[in-house]
């Protein structure tokens, strides 16, 4: 089937969660509410004629001011037996940053969802272990929001352990060359 | 041969001295330390990013590092130098400072690359801007990443340095 | 009488640290021991985060191509490779044949570059040193190759958006074609010194199995699922570049052990071998770069199309009343972002580009799916349950690279 077709399906069988579908360029990806995500990927995962067995990659968008909803969660899924791929778009409210874990359907998305909860904040429920991946663990701030600094100089939001390090750094035992 | 009176010694550099036919050198201390040190620097495996893939390549076959002595040892404790190459992070920071704190002295710091010496291209949130922030460095080597023979020429670099250094080898340094 | 069985015993937690020799870079494992048997194994990445992505928020669409280099750092063209097909596909740019050639040489190169990377480390780290010599002295090979068509050894940036950078001269043909014919003489000087070796084949033989459906779950691509007996290539599911244009195998394993891995890599040599000897025969003229490849400084969105120049109008005279010019046209209000998630095969699995494009020139989230982040979460499954000497061979076998992992 097409991904058109599969769009159409799941907007037939959960009309009321769909908010929108857009193609681009061959691709089709599918606008949700958050509420029942497990069930629709439980749909999409189980059904023989779908059986989208392969999680490509799970990641989070920041469209701060851009769109009235702050984050989207983002699941591509490719279907291996059948060689069909599906992009779909969770979307989160800053006031509540949570969502469902797919964890029990795709057991890869664990690291997906931590680096997601470390980059962006937003909170898996259900995931076993959720803990900062890429940042130490007890770094402050969420750096791919759109209000994080880029550069390197954080000034008083750095890590302390860093600026301990930095402090035995500019002792400098140096030694002199005569 | 007897060593008398009619021998004389020969200068084969400044301030080296040989007995002619002979097997003995006379030199300073100075001279002597720092010709063995130079010789067979020991250098400590850290490699961390693209520059280690060129420092693998440099020690492989074609670019040879064994000729000069160079030996990659794993462990800090038993390395005379340690190559930094690659973007040092600020999650790293802590762990190449104490890993620095564990060599024994006299040891030297080369700086490998962009990221090494000033943080490269990656003036971001997590990356140290330089190595010589946490520890002090002797040879920059820039390049992203620096050829085989650019590391080659910095580590003769650290030998020019080596050669120069006078007294360190004694107690009241 | 007490039995061995009654002793109280604790396990023993081991720390292989980020600076390590035989951890492919700086990737950290924290090992609960009891006797020689790995009870947990937690894995902590991070070391070398650099901040890629949101780096490359701030720069336009080429400005970041130098950034993709320094991913996979072993295998710098097929990442460029990746990005720019990537770009393409959202901007809509068309390759020109020759182009598209050169491209699959040059990713076919870096496929037997990265193999011989692998295979010299995870041979050192098992024991075989002698292996590592003889392959880095045939990537010297290779690189020189690199340089003569671009100049550089490992970070290259020659795959541009829209072809690549320069046209590659008669003696880079000529030169690799001597390649093509040499090379699987000494492929066979790899085998004869470990295939039948008998160390090799009880460290590698039974060790880190998968089964198909676990290996997809986890979401492995590569010759790492491949081992397993999954056929997914994306050269054969989504061609891009020459690939449909040529004929090769995909290796398949049956076990999904680390010997099957191996013996799937080294197959890979081959077949992309004869991959490059058939594009250097059928190599077509033309040129090298698309007509419409976006500059440094030129903002290119996806329907950044030039504004049709405003008609002049020009004042009334006084005497004679000129008909009005008729207003401008205006823009399509096209959807404010556009997305798209391409994927293509490097060496080590699957690298896919995830972009969210907003008009201007610069990406508003680049995404980069790499393979070796989601391999690293896999260590757990497989080393849990072994003896420790075989943490060493599932880490080579998984081919990670952290600068892929960490980003």
């Amino acid at each position: 089937m097409e991904p058109m077709e599969i769009a159409e399906l799941i907007k037939g069988k959960f009309p009321s969660e769909v908010k929108d579908v857009v193609e681009f360029r061959g691709q089709v990806s599918v606008l949700i509410k958050k509420d029942r995500l497990l069930e629709i990927m439980k749909y999409l995962h189980k059904t023989p004629e779908l059986y989208f067995d392969y999680l490509a990659d799970l990641t989070g968008a920041d469209y701060m001011g851009k769109k009235e909803v702050r984050f989207e969660v983002v699941y591509n899924l490719l279907s291996i037996k059948y060689n069909k791929a599906i992009r779909i778009k969770a979307e989160v409210p800053e006031d509540d940053c949570t969502i469902d874990s797919v964890i029990g359907i795709w057991i890869g998305a664990d690291w997906h969802e931590r680096e997601c909860y470390d980059m962006f904040g937003i909170t898996f429920k259900g995931h076993p272990d959720l803990r900062r991946i890429l940042m130490p663990e007890d770094w402050e701030g969420y750096p791919l929001r759109k209000d994080y600094p880029l550069k390197s100089d954080l000034g008083e939001k750095e890590w302390k352990p860093y600026l301990e390090v930095i402090e035995i750094g500019k002792k400098n035992l140096a030694y002199e060359v005569r | 041969m007897i060593i008398d009176g009619t021998t004389s010694l020969v200068e084969v550099e400044k301030g080296v001295r040989v007995i002619p036919g002979g097997n003995t050198i006379i030199a300073a201390v100075d001279k002597l330390v720092n010709w063995g040190r130079l010789s067979s620097i020991w250098p400590m495996t850290f490699g961390l990013a693209c520059c280690a893939i060129e420092m693998m390549a440099t020690g492989a076959s074609h670019y040879d590092l064994d000729r000069f002595g160079v030996v990659f040892r794993g462990s800090p404790r038993q390395s005379d130098a340690i190559i930094v190459a690659g973007t040092l992070t600020k999650k790293m920071a802590p762990v190449i400072r104490a890993v620095y704190d564990q060599m024994p002295e006299p040891r030297y710091v080369i700086a490998m690359g962009s990221c090494a010496c000033t943080g490269g291209i990656y003036n971001t949130y997590s990356t140290v801007q330089g190595v010589d922030t946490v520890m002090p460095v002797d040879v920059y080597i820039p390049g992203c990443p620096p050829r085989p023979e650019a590391l080659l020429e910095g580590i003769m670099k650290l030998q020019e340095k080596m050669r120069k250094e006078t007294f360190k080898w004694s107690r009241w340094r | 009488m007490a039995v061995i069985k009654d002793l109280k015993t604790k396990t023993l937690s081991v720390n292989m640290g980020p600076q390590h020799p035989a951890t492919h870079g700086v990737l950290r494992l924290v090992l609960e021991l009891d006797g020689e048997t790995v009870v947990k194994c937690k894995p902590y990445v991070g070391y070398l985060h650099r901040g890629t992505e949101k780096l490359g928020e701030n720069k336009t669409y080429p400005m970041a191509l130098p950034l993709t280099d320094r991913l996979d750092y072993v295998s710098s063209m097929s990442n460029n490779i990746g990005y720019c097909v990537a770009v393409e596909k959202l901007l809509g740019i068309e390759v020109p044949e020759r182009a598209k050639y050169i491209r699959t040489i040059m990713g076919e190169l870096t496929r037997i570059a990265n193999h011989i990377v692998w295979i010299a480390t995870h041979a050192l780290d098992i024991g075989a040193m002698t292996v590592f010599l003889y392959s880095m002295r045939d990537r010297e090979w290779i690189l020189e190759l690199y340089e003569m068509a671009c100049g550089a050894r490992l970070t290259v940036t020659y795959p541009r958006i829209g072809g690549v950078r320069a046209d590659v001269d008669q003696e880079f043909l000529d030169h690799c074609y001597k390649f093509t014919e040499e090379f699987p003489k000494l492929i066979e000087q790899y085998e004869t010194l470990i295939d039948q070796n008998r160390i090799w084949l009880q460290r590698t033989k039974g060790i880190g199995v998968l089964t198909a459906e676990e290996a997809v779950n986890w979401g492995l691509t590569g010759p790492t699922l491949r081992g397993s007996g999954v056929p997914y290539d994306i050269r054969k599911f989504a061609p891009y570049d020459a690939y449909d244009q040529v004929e090769f195998e995909v290796p398949i394993g049956k076990v999904g052990d680390v010997y099957d891995r191996y013996r799937c890599r080294m197959e890979e040599f081959r077949q992309s071998n004869s991959i490059i000897r058939q594009c250097l025969e059928k190599l077509p003229g033309g040129y090298v770069l698309a007509s419409d490849a976006p500059g440094y400084d030129l903002a290119a969105g996806p329907r950044k199309k030039p504004a049709p120049p405003a008609p002049k109008v020009e004042p009334a005279p006084e005497a004679a009343a000129q008909p009005a010019a008729p207003p401008t046209p205006p823009q399509p209000a096209g959807p404010e972002f556009e997305e798209v998630y391409v994927a293509t095969e490097v060496p080590k699995g699957e690298l896919g580009f995830y972009f969210i494009s907003d008009g201007t020139g610069k990406p508003y989230r680049m995404r980069i799916r790499s393979p070796s982040y989601i391999h690293a979460s896999v260590l757990p499954r497989m080393c849990e349950g072994s003896l420790v000497a075989d943490v060493i061979a599932n880490i080579g076998t998984i081919d990670i690279v952290l600068g892929e992992c960490d980003r």
